[in-house]
């Protein structure tokens, strides 16, 4: 009998700690939003007011005026979906490979790769830098999206799991004399659907929100992806008056990813804890 | 017979040789070109002469790249410990199958889908003295504001709270899914024995997800030297210098100044401290692992 009481006193503990902390968690959007909401104006007074009305909509109208931002956008949305689609691509290939057949130093490769999981983007970044500006690739879809294919993570991901796949399943499509790449297309892939969707999802995150290499690739603003034009327009913070109009860039900026993320909200948390057993 | 047995493996070959390419000429390549660049003095111009490793003794003379140094270790120590504690509790909490459940764990994990120059604008508008969400709240107590970025104490601190903030969706995660791997009857046989909650904690769960708690310090360590967005958008680095981190430093050298060579020998230092800090604590946990 107490020990059930307990155990019930323990559940409102729990549930108070996570209000306590779920709040503390999404105060800062909150705050965003609210001064998205007002206009700037009133900011530049003063912000104590930010959870009263009056509210205004200008602030979105002039987003919506202003096409860089929608620029951006399909940059961000054009660069994050070829990378993905191009990781994916040289990722299953590669993985097949590696887990399945045989050739010349295929495991001496394999390590090499690995190792290159270790190799952070700042070691490699002032001679990349140099490449591509002697291809003159800088400012173009290419020297956005090329990098991001070398990443080692998608095929040791895509390695492990074609190796985790019984033998008898192309070793039967062997004996019906199916060439190698047919057994790759039409046998093993379709198994690997759910690594597809794990590596998918977190290329496409990474590539979203990436700052550093487009920062340093892309110096024209109609290249720019959407996290280097909020930036570029964040630089001169201190002398702004448009503080709304910030905000309001904040709150539109994450929107899309936002709306991905609850659309996909199962399916992220399920790449995230299967990566995470490989 | 050998040569169809060539053309098999040839064949096979071809398979990895796009994703070895696309390696090979982008990461390698660059790499080994870096290490190389490092003992030049070399400028975007073409300018480059060889200057074996004058570039190293350099930096380490350098107080603005010392400085650099500090400021990312003093960065490191403030975060890891609380991205390793804070989603280990929010883990513990939400271990469990009810839609409550699965409501905070969107909630907690929500700011790691954004990215790095949103959740700066974010909290600068928290935490700026001057109308921020934090002066607000304390000057309704009749306190003053705290000066979050202009104080260099101060400073690498707020760096450290933005980020935990952002971060700690993905240790979490990681959190929860080893503690599902726990087989559930070692908590039934606890629970038979009455064991008070702190000692089924302490004596079952963590050591059971302690090669998760090692994974996660470690990933978090490797990720946070990696430091820069947070202060190059917020501070610039400032004030005098007090949270330029090494990523800043050679932004600044590389992409500013343009003294590439220089900016190449710092990079490798970084790949340095980073490869020896992860070696370190893998070799450290192994072995304690190894005693047990």
């Amino acid at each position: 009998m107490s020990h059930s009481r307990n155990q019930k006193w323990r559940e409102i503990g729990v549930l108070i700690s996570l209000i306590g902390l779920g709040l503390i968690m999404v105060s800062p959007l909150i705050w965003t939003v609210m001064l998205s909401l007002k206009s700037n104006g009133e900011l530049l007074r003063s912000t104590t007011n930010a959870f009263h009305p009056p509210y205004t909509g200008e602030n979105y109208a002039a987003i919506m005026a202003n096409s860089g931002v929608f620029r951006w956008l399909l940059n961000s949305a054009l660069v994050s979906s070829l990378q993905t689609v191009g990781v994916l691509i040289l990722s299953s290939l590669a993985g097949y490979g590696f887990a399945r057949l045989e050739f010349p130093y295929r495991n001496q490769l394999f390590l090499i790769v690995l190792f290159g999981l270790a190799i952070p983007e700042q070691a490699v970044i002032i001679t990349r830098h140099q490449m591509f500006a002697d291809l003159h690739l800088h400012n173009t879809y290419p020297g956005l999206i090329l990098p991001g294919l070398a990443a080692p993570f998608g095929v040791f991901l895509m390695t492990q799991y074609f190796r985790a796949i019984p033998k008898e399943l192309d070793e039967a499509a062997m004996l019906d004399n199916a060439s190698r790449f047919k057994i790759f297309w039409k046998v093993l892939l379709p198994l690997t659907l759910p690594a597809q969707a794990t590596l998918g999802i977190f290329t496409f995150l990474a590539s979203w929100n990436d700052y550093w290499w487009p920062l340093i690739s892309a110096t024209r603003a109609d290249m720019f992806t959407l996290t280097v034009g909020i930036a570029s327009s964040q630089i001169n913070f201190a002398q702004t008056s448009g503080l709304g109009y910030l905000m309001t860039q904040a709150v539109f900026a994450s929107l899309p990813i936002l709306i991905v993320y609850i659309i996909f909200q199962k399916y992220i948390v399920r790449a995230v804890a299967g990566a995470a057993v490989r | 017979m050998l040569s169809a047995k060539a053309k098999t493996q040839f064949g096979n070959f071809l398979f990895v040789a796009p994703y070895m390419f696309v390696f090979a000429w982008l990461l390698v390549w660059p790499l080994m070109s870096g290490m190389g660049l490092s003992l030049f003095k070399a400028d975007l111009f073409g300018g480059a002469t060889f200057v074996g490793l004058e570039n190293y003794g350099r930096l380490m003379s350098d107080p603005v790249f010392l400085q650099a140094v500090g400021n990312t270790f003093l960065f490191v120590l403030l975060c890891v410990p609380p991205l390793a504690i804070i989603p280990l509790i929010l883990a513990l909490l939400l271990n469990r199958s009810t839609r409550t459940a699965a409501f905070f764990r969107g909630v907690f994990f929500s700011s790691s889908v954004l990215s790095v120059t949103i959740v700066t604008l974010i909290w600068r508008m928290v935490l700026i003295p001057d109308g921020g969400f934090f002066a607000n709240i304390l000057a309704v107590f009749g306190l003053p504001p705290i000066p979050f970025f202009s104080d260099p104490g101060i400073v690498m601190g707020s760096m450290a709270i933005i980020t935990v903030w952002w971060c700690l969706g993905l240790p979490m995660m990681l959190y929860l899914s080893a503690l599902q791997q726990v087989p559930q009857d070692i908590y039934e046989a606890a629970a038979l024995d009455n064991s008070r909650w702190w000692t089924t904690l302490t004596r079952i769960t963590l050591p059971s997800i302690s090669r998760t708690v090692v994974l996660v310090v470690i990933m978090q360590c490797v990720l946070q030297f990696q430091l820069f967005g947070q202060p190059q958008l917020i501070t610039q680095g400032g004030p005098n210098g007090a949270s330029r981190p090494i990523v800043l430093f050679i932004f600044e050298v590389g992409f500013r100044r343009w003294d590439i060579g220089y900016a190449a020998a710092a990079s490798q230092i970084l790949f340095a401290i980073i490869l020896l800090v992860t070696l370190g604590q893998y070799l450290i946990t192994r072995k304690r692992t190894g005693d047990a």
